[in-house]
């Protein structure tokens, strides 16, 4: 028989037992609007395939990882010296990790700046928001896990200001490190969140921003010109393109991972004095260097207290953003909002370069 | 009967210069695929020594070495040596001696340890007992599991 | 012959003493001779009594009486020092300094008095003593030398293990610098005295004062202790020797031994210096200006050949090193694991040092042996670096291959939706 005709022999059989014309229906219902701001619509894609990325490389490095004191450090040294093409799947995860939140950010921010989360796509934003957050702690707790002495004292220094929180912040801290220090033990619980707890949670809050942006398709900025705007099909148009654009990235990996690849470090030595000028990975120095510069006490209140309020105060700000931006909900531009948006890039590319310029 | 449609713009070769494309294309996707697979497969694969040799090796073979003997083995990237002793223990220990950094040797002469450089001498517990070594040899701990003399570090 | 009679009688005097001594003491008792020399303002009474508290000889419960004589138990509370002064107790006073070895010797030269409190101490220092440039000068009647005291110290003598102790392996240099280092008083003699400042400055004196390794010498070492004598042309090399027995034994087979006895000067001091011996490095070895072996070697004798010749290996060995550490160096940087081939260098580094002590063979068939063995391990390792390097680059011919295939794809992938977009287009 002609393949047209296996074609739609397979679905009848599918669609009797998954209702697959339904889930075909609802694939091929979505399209993309073409405007001049479309080229934005990547970015959620290209956060997901670094994802994805990171999921692969992530369960081969498993193969042959320890998450222990003693061994964690020698395993990693094993993977990028010993194990076939082990430097190539270690890069790409270390790279992959860092392009993964530069996307998100970036993805962010177009959303933001188009908003997108405007009424119905409340929900989409929320759970994006979350999954921002989600992949800060994938990097925080991947970071420790090569157990080298950058990772060893910036992880040290980071949960320190865990302790700062009031009421809660001891306990955090003691439950966080699993321990009073940071030891083994630590690298343990980092080493279960990382590939367990967080995986776990970041799935099901990706499939439910995957769900809803399907089912309510994609949205434009406001404005007359948007609504108008011509569209194609998401499958099979955009998808290849969106391929294109993976395709890509997979090749700006692999040169990365390459070229650059990844440095090990020397062990970590909780003796040794910490090195100068450490500091958290880059997506979290913007916050540091803050830190830095809030003075050690404003009236009566703790200054790194302060800056954490602060930082609190913001990431909720950021999860409740289309409920703040009650101008958008009536389809009105909102130049307040584009302001702070602007304003919060600078400052976090500001900041970013002065902690590593200082 | 189901027409093939053909694409009246480019003409007839069209359809040969689109299957062609198609094949390259395909060809590209397959080639990219292996080599994804191919490091994939080759990374699941041990390799030969399926773990880092720095924290446990197996030195010797029960039966391997006589009394009063001793083998040199390599211990992640530094030599070591192993000794059965007279009494029928063994012990190993790094061969760097704590002067120079020269490797040492058994003495089967003088039942211990001596670096032929300058003349140093340790006994069978590490000490530096005599000549230029200003500490000890560090200390391995060893056990027999089997046949197998393994020696990790202290 | 009546200086023998007082010998012997001082000798038994002091036996008995000592006896006594010991059955009177207690560990509280409160000898007298402490008591009353505690209540002098005069320092030159007082000091001993107070020094005498942390004395090795009474902690192991000798009073002053086990010495000097006299009774212990009688002088305080009547306030007369002259009974507890009592000669028919055996005191003695203070000795002179022509009097102190025997003073000394009394008991440290008695075999079953001295294994009584260590039974592997030695008694012959006595007799060490007498055989000694201080000893005989002392026995001539030169009073001005170094006697028990001088080096050990009076009343507070500590042992010799104790790190406070003037004769500490740390302090010996100090203490015979007190006299040594003393201009008028060696004039004298007609000893200079720059030795102490010579020795602080040679790698023997670093080691030791600097950075603390006991096994490094010190004035004892090479002069002896009770023994002290300036050792002699074949003795001073036979005192280095002691550690750096390698560097002898090549010595005395090279044609050097022969040479320099000949022409009567010393073997190792000639070219290393004795006090203000200096770590050698490799630029001694050769034929330019810095090295050794010019001093007395011109262009045109054998041994200027020889030294150019090993001058030469030993160079091209360190450059042939260096190269293969830096290969390996950098594939590990790279990301290659390069533990076999530092395994094998290690051998390699081996030989440089044995290159070093190889010298003194002056013969150079013994030498570029040395130095082949190490040239041959180190091809094996820049083999192995080489290795590893070619690995790396494979890595990057491998990014050759795969960079087009994901451009080709990517922009493949572009042009077919193109041309689906087309059709769709058409269609419409």
């Amino acid at each position: 028989m002609s393949q047209q005709n296996r074609r739609m022999q397979i679905g009848t059989w599918l669609d009797e037992r998954i209702g697959w014309s339904a889930i075909q229906e609802l694939a091929m219902h979505k399209r993309v609007p073409m405007h001049r701001h479309s080229i934005w619509y990547y970015l959620g894609g290209m956060t997901l395939f670094c994802f994805l990325v990171q999921v692969f490389t992530g369960i081969l490095l498993l193969l042959y990882y320890r998450p222990t004191a003693e061994a964690a450090f020698e395993s990693v040294e094993f993977i990028m010296t010993d194990v076939p093409f082990g430097w190539l799947v270690r890069s790409l995860h270390s790279w992959s990790a860092n392009l993964m939140i530069f996307f998100a950010f970036v993805h962010m921010f177009s959303v933001f700046f188009m908003r997108a989360y405007r009424r119905p796509r409340e929900l989409t934003w929320i759970s994006g928001a979350l999954l921002l957050v989600l992949s800060l702690g994938f990097g925080f707790s991947g970071y420790l896990l090569p157990w080298n002495q950058l990772a060893y004292f910036a992880t040290k220094v980071g949960t320190d200001i865990l302790g700062e929180i009031p009421l809660i912040g001891e306990w955090l801290l003691v439950v966080a490190r699993g321990g009073e220090d940071v030891t083994g033990a630590t690298l343990t619980r980092f080493f279960g969140v990382h590939v367990a707890i967080l995986p776990m949670i970041a799935t099901f809050f990706l499939l439910l921003h995957l769900a809803l942006v399907q089912k309510q398709g994609m949205s434009v900025p406001i404005g007359e010109e948007y609504k108008k705007a011509p569209s194609m099909p998401f499958l099979p148009n955009f998808a290849v393109r969106d391929l294109v654009g993976w395709t890509l990235a997979l090749g700006i990996l692999v040169l990365l991972s390459s070229i650059f690849p990844w440095e090990l470090g020397v062990k970590a030595d909780p003796l040794a004095p910490a090195p100068a000028g450490i500091r958290p990975e880059w997506f979290f120095c913007f916050m540091f260097q803050t830190l830095k510069y809030i003075p050690g006490k404003v009236f009566f209140i703790n200054g790194e207290l302060l800056g954490i309020i602060g930082f609190s105060l913001g990431g909720l700000a950021l999860i409740l953003v289309p409920f703040l931006d009650r101008k958008a909900g009536r389809e009105e531009r909102n130049v307040l909002f584009t302001a702070i948006g602007w304003v919060v890039i600078l400052y976090i590319i500001v900041f970013t370069v002065l902690a590593y310029v200082e | 009967m189901t027409e093939i449609k053909t694409d009246t713009a480019t003409g007839g070769s069209g359809m040969g210069r689109r299957r062609f494309f198609d094949v390259v294309l395909g060809g590209g996707i397959a080639a990219l695929a292996g080599g994804i697979l191919y490091p994939v497969v080759r990374f699941m694969i041990p390799p030969e020594q399926p773990e880092a040799a720095t924290s446990m090796v197996v030195a010797a073979k029960v039966g391997e070495l006589a009394p009063n003997t001793s083998k040199m083995f390599r211990f992640g990237k530094d030599p070591a040596i192993l000794i059965h002793t007279d009494a029928g223990q063994y012990r190993a220990f790094s061969a760097i001696c704590t002067h120079l950094d020269c490797t040492v040797q058994y003495r089967d002469d003088l039942k211990h340890i001596w670096c032929a450089c300058h003349n140093g001498h340790y006994d069978l517990s590490g000490n530096n007992i005599a000549g230029p070594p200003p500490t000890p040899l560090a200390q391995y701990d060893v056990a027999v599991r089997g046949d197998q003399i393994i020696v990790t570090r202290a | 012959m009546g200086g023998r009679y007082l010998r012997m009688g001082m000798l038994g005097a002091l036996t008995l003493a000592a006896v006594i001594g010991l059955h009177g003491r207690t560990a509280s008792a409160a000898s007298s001779c402490i008591t009353c020399h505690l209540e002098f303002d005069d320092p030159a009474i007082r000091e001993p009594a107070v020094k005498f508290e942390e004395d090795v000889h009474n902690l192991r419960r000798l009073g002053c009486e086990s010495c000097h004589g006299g009774n212990p138990a009688a002088g305080a509370e009547e306030g007369d020092p002259e009974l507890a002064h009592d000669p028919k107790m055996g005191f003695r006073g203070e000795p002179s300094p022509g009097e102190i070895p025997e003073f000394c010797g009394g008991c440290h030269s008695n075999v079953e008095f001295i294994k009584q409190y260590n039974p592997k101490q030695r008694v012959d220092q006595l007799l060490e003593y007498k055989s000694s440039h201080h000893g005989k000068l002392l026995a001539s009647g030169e009073q001005r030398v170094a006697t028990c005291v001088s080096c050990h110290g009076v009343h507070g003598i500590l042992p010799v293990k104790d790190t406070r102790s003037p004769v500490y392996k740390t302090n010996v240099a100090k203490t015979c610098a007190g006299c040594h280092g003393d201009t008028k008083l060696m004039a004298s003699f007609g000893i200079p005295t720059n030795q102490f400042d010579l020795y602080k400055s040679s790698v023997h004196g670093h080691k030791l004062l600097e950075e603390g390794d006991l096994a490094a010498p010190t004035c004892n070492t090479c002069h002896g202790n009770h023994g002290a004598t300036p050792p002699g042309l074949t003795s001073v090399s036979n005192a280095c020797g002691e550690c750096h027995a390698n560097n002898l034994a090549y010595f005395n087979e090279s044609p050097h031994k022969e040479a320099f006895a000949e022409m009567g000067i010393g073997e190792c001091e000639t070219c290393h210096g004795h006090h203000d011996v200096m770590h050698p490095d490799d630029d001694r070895i050769g034929v330019h200006e810095e090295a050794f072996c010019v001093r007395c070697h011109s262009e045109g004798d054998a041994g200027y050949a020889a030294a150019a010749v090993m001058g030469a290996g030993l160079d091209s060995l360190k450059r042939a090193l260096w190269a293969a550490h830096e290969i390996l160096d950098r594939a590990e940087r790279g990301g290659v694991n390069v533990a076999l081939g530092k395994f094998d260098l290690h051998s390699a580094d081996d030989a440089v040092i044995k290159a070093r002590t190889g010298v003194h063979y002056f013969d150079t068939t013994k030498f570029n042996a040395i130095i082949q063995t190490g040239l041959a391990e180190t091809q094996n390792v820049m083999a192995l670096g080489e290795e590893a390097m070619h690995d790396l680059w494979l890595r990057r011919v491998g990014l050759m291959f795969t960079v087009p295939v994901i451009l080709w794809v990517a922009i493949a992938l572009y042009l077919r939706i193109r041309r689906t977009e087309r059709e769709q287009a058409s269609n419409s």
